[in-house]
């Protein structure tokens, strides 16, 4: 097995580590930078429990190897919350009930902030679209669409408010 | 019950938010995967049947256990003990035979996931393969092989009924009325067959073990667990330890739905674990895995034939049940047998004779899921009922509402229905749905229809299943309760902690959970299954906290030298009626008060207990399936569908879901709804997408690419939940659970709702876009 070193940005804090070639970014984050926040649903790209965003895109990390993140800036779930504050769209989710097991909710919330970024004001449509990929078997999904909407609504009432 | 206290302090009804969600949106929430266990850790791997059925002749393990990094490997032949929860019919790992394809023949445990799996490719098993039994009626025929020659020897709890020599290890029976006469007395008739397929429960979290036994034998296990403390006894008693030995540690669970109850792959990890001790040995389950080797939901094949009066009323049933119970049916007889004494639905029917078979067969292990029998028993009924009303020319609201049980209802088992609100369902759930309004489809090449459906479940659990609770109280006035149930995503917790608050006259705010549930720490809990938490702790709560209460009231009555009946506790303080004395809860609770004439000290630390068990619960007859009281309680309620069937691809929209359902009193009402919308979900997609495909036994489709659920895309464009309240006399505050009955009708609801657009009935779901449209194509809806 070969080992690489790579340096990279997660959560805004720079780090160096030593990882396998065959080591997965979900499995680097999890295991060697013990960041438990992001899930292991399936380890084939298929559930969104790992979503994380790589420099601003969301990807499945179980699907990207670490060495491919040598330079790369991350988000993960640990990174939202802000000097102790929750980001809007964590104490969106919150209010709305969007949380039941919470096994998803880590990589709901990133899918959510990619959308966001993108789009501060999507329509039903488009949050049902951008969190197609993310499964939850608990809430049937209505609360957290309607999360995602008082997220929206909460960041604008941010922007104005600091305009 | 709970003393009445102010309404300041009484947070029942109210939608208090999650206790636990601050954890879950920062990734601070520790699963049972995420906990660290250092350099010291091994891990799992599991050797599995290819074959549904063979004789295991030979197993070589030499080359395996000579691979360096290789800890440990084990076979059946070091664990001679059988487990179940009601039949104990399994090995922890195969002796002499496999059953099922993923059947565990070898553990391995080693230093890295990579080198278990090496070692499992070099154990060598010779097998002599066996005919299997692919189909649950075939198998309960005299002429199916036997999978289980050993039948008749297991321990089996005393109101299952297997027989012996045959595949059947659990026969419910019912009789009750005079059928032949009743047949004569019917204007309509009708006889159905349905088909229900495996599907898997498929929580977003895997299952995960990870046991440890330590120098002197005492054993730990954490695990992704809806049942630490049954986990504790089960595998305490196969591999002979004692219970007080062994330990669960249960994390949060991320999901469960029946599927991480009882004991399944959590006896493999403490089984390698006992061979390499001092080491955590952890097996997580791979997707794929989970898949195939998790408890599926049993498979069904139900005959119906129910027979009206001309005005509708229901006069006979006879029901014939053939569950697909797998390779092992240690949990799954108690689901036949639950389908079997309510097997009528929320109907009274005078005239009733059912079969429900348990029978084995070479497939996956049936178990638990989410309604316990019921989604798949009501799938037929439901249907059934509508095809009746049809047959007389009455609208199926209508029949429903001549038949469905009210307050004193006889039931098929003999016994009096409680009060319910289940007409009052039915009403709501129809006029929500706008139920005989007829709205145009959204485009010329869509068909658009309605359908309705009504439900009923009892906890189906032993009648000892008990539950406690503690509660302590600290110098700052908070409470520490302490449970042994699991939230499991349906919001137990959060419930409990409103309850302990409201029963003991403290803010919402003032109660912590002692949470993790640790079999060491916690109170014991029988399984957080059978929508029974909210009810069974929740009274073990009042308990509990009635008990503090009572230490608090009498310590004050004392100190001030009045009489209990003046003094309360409200908002976290004790307060006289008579004198308008008011003392806080801090401190006093740990230090005691001062006598009145200062001669020393009263009171000491404060610790309430409270404990719950059914005991007025009476067994059946096992000849007719008569009895005074089967079960605690039956929740009932209604869900009503419009969708729309696209003619082009036979794909289905589901427009609106309403749901209604009586749950005696909605202790946190939004948490309530989000029970009704994640089961209505579920149920949909149960009905549109989900079946494990088996052929040969072998599962095809062991991935979320292959075995689909429903994602956004696919949730109704608009749902409604309704809750009606008519009190359970012994629930908490009159409440009874709702967690699992949000998916038992919905697929007969889709049924009939698609029944309604295009005339067409399946023998089954799931009504996949393809199954739609060939079948339109054939009836001429539709040409090619
Ligand atoms: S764990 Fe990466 S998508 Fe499921
Ligand atoms: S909350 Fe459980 S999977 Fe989404």
């Amino acid at each position: 097995m070969n080992y690489h070193k790579i340096s990279l940005t997660v959560n805004g804090s720079q780090e160096d580590v030593i990882v396998p070639s065959n080591m997965t970014l979900m499995r680097m984050l999890r295991e060697t930078l013990a960041l438990t926040g992001t899930k292991n649903g399936c380890s084939a790209g298929e559930c969104g429990a790992c979503t994380v965003l790589m420099n601003g895109e969301p990807i499945n990390s179980c699907m990207v190897l670490a060495v491919e993140c040598d330079g790369a800036t991350l988000l993960t779930v640990e990174g939202l919350a802000q000097d102790g504050h929750l980001a809007p769209i964590q104490a969106a989710l919150i209010e709305a009930g969007g949380v039941q097991c919470g096994f998803c909710t880590p990589g709901v919330l990133i899918s959510a902030v990619a959308l966001l970024r993108r789009n501060p004001d999507p329509d039903e449509a488009e949050i049902r679209e951008a969190l197609v990929g993310n499964l939850c078997r608990c809430t049937g999904y209505e609360r957290i669409i309607e999360s995602v909407k008082v997220a929206a609504k909460k960041q604008a009432a941010l922007a104005f408010t600091t305009a | 019950m709970a003393k009445g206290n102010s309404e300041h302090t009484h947070p029942i009804g109210e939608s208090t938010k999650r206790v636990d969600a601050p954890d879950k949106v920062t990734g601070a929430a520790l699963y049972a995967d995420d906990i660290q266990f250092g350099n010291a850790l091994l891990h799992a791997r599991v050797k599995r049947s290819p074959h549904p059925h063979a004789l295991i002749k030979r197993i070589n393990i030499e080359k395996a256990r000579a691979l360096p990094g290789v800890k440990a490997v084990v076979t059946g032949e070091d664990f001679p003990g059988h487990i179940g929860l009601y039949l104990q019919d399994r090995y922890i790992f195969c002796r002499d035979r496999v059953r099922y394809v993923g059947d565990p023949v070898a553990g391995v445990a080693a230093t890295r996931v990579e080198i278990a799996e090496a070692a499992l490719d070099l154990i060598e098993v010779e097998y002599e393969v066996l005919p299997p039994v692919l189909d649950p009626e075939f198998g309960a025929s005299p002429t199916a092989p036997i999978i289980h020659p050993e039948l008749g020897q297991y321990v089996v709890a005393n109101f299952i009924m297997p027989v012996a020599g045959t595949n059947i290890s659990n026969h419910f029976k019912i009789r009750k009325g005079n059928m032949t006469e009743a047949w004569g007395q019917c204007a309509a008739i009708i006889e159905r067959k349905y088909r229900i397929p495996h599907i898997q429960h498929v929580p977003l979290e895997p299952h995960v073990a990870i046991a440890k036994v330590d120098a002197s034998g005492e054993v730990t296990l954490w695990d992704s667990s809806q049942s630490p403390f049954a986990q504790r006894d089960l595998i305490a008693q196969t591999l002979g330890i004692n219970q007080s030995s062994m330990r669960v540690v249960a994390p949060v669970v991320g999901g469960g739905f029946g599927g991480k109850a009882g004991v399944s792959m959590e006896s493999l990890a403490v089984a390698i674990a006992t061979k390499v001790r001092g080491h955590p040995v952890k097996l997580l389950l791979t997707r794929e895995e989970e898949f195939y080797t998790a408890f599926v939901r049993q498979g069904l094949i139900s005959y119906f034939k129910i027979g009206c009066d001309a005005s509708g009323k229901i006069l006979a049933m006879e029901n014939t049940f053939y569950w697909d119970g797998g390779a092992y049916t240690e949990y799954g007889v108690n689901i036949t047998r639950a389908a079997g004494y309510s097997c009528t639905g929320p109907y009274e029917v005078p005239n009733v004779k059912t079969d429900s078979y348990c029978v084995y067969t070479n497939h996956p292990v049936g178990g638990p899921m989410r309604g316990f029998g019921m989604p798949e028993m009501h799938a037929g009924l439901e249907q059934c009922i509508d095809d009746l009303a049809y047959q007389i020319r009455m609208d199926p609201v209508e029949l429903r509402r001549r038949n469905c049980l009210t307050e004193h209802s006889i039931l098929a088992t003999g016994g009096k229905m409680h009060p319910t609100g289940l007409a009052e369902c039915l009403e709501k759930a129809a006029q929500a749905i706008g139920w005989g309004k007829v709205a145009p489809p959204s485009s010329p090449n869509k068909r658009r229809g309605k359908g309705l459906a009504l439900m009923w479940k009892a906890p189906a659990m032993p009648p000892n299943a008990g539950s406690s609770a503690w509660i302590e109280l600290s110098e700052d006035g908070m409470i520490t309760l302490g449970i042994g149930c699991q939230d499991i995503g349906q919001g137990a917790f959060t419930v409990a902690a409103q309850m302990a608050a409201a029963a003991f006259g403290v803010p919402f705010e003032s109660v912590r959970l002692a949470t993790p549930v640790d079999t060491r720490y916690s109170p014991y809990e029988w399984q957080t299954v059978a929508s029974r938490i909210t009810w069974s702790t929740g009274n073990a709560i009042i308990n509990a906290a009635n008990d503090a209460r009572t230490q608090v009231l009498e310590l004050v009555a004392n100190a001030w030298e009045e009489n209990i009946d003046d003094l309360d506790i409200i908002d976290g303080s004790v307060v006289s009626f008579k004198t308008e004395k008011e003392i806080s809860l801090k401190k006093l609770v740990v230090y005691g008060l001062p006598k009145p004439d200062g001669s020393g000290w009263l009171g000491g630390p404060i610790i309430g207990r409270g404990s719950f068990m059914p005991t007025y619960v009476t067994g059946l007859d096992p000849e007719t399936g008569q009895g005074e009281q089967a079960v605690v309680h039956f929740t009932t309620g209604a869900q009503a569908i419009e969708l729309e069937v696209d003619l082009d691809s036979g794909k289905i929209e589901i427009l609106k879901g309403v749901a209604a359902f009586d749950v005696g009193k909605a202790i946190n009402p939004e948490m309530v709804k989000a029970q009704m919308e994640g089961g209505l979900v579920q149920g949909i997609s149960s009905a549109l997408f989900e079946q494990l495909q088996l052929k040969g036994g072998v599962v095809q489709n062991a991935s979320f690419v292959d075995y689909r659920i429903a994602t956004t895309a696919d949730a109704p464009l608009k749902m409604q939940s309704i809750i009606v309240e008519v009190p359970q006399a012994d629930g908490p505050w009159g409440a009874r659970g709702i967690g699992e009955h949000s998916m038992v009708p919905t697929v007969p609801a889709i049924a009939n709702a698609i029944y309604d657009a295009i005339g067409i009935r399946f023998d089954g779901p799931p009504f996949t876009a393809e199954k739609v449209y060939l079948a339109m194509l054939d009836a001429g809806i539709v040409k090619e």
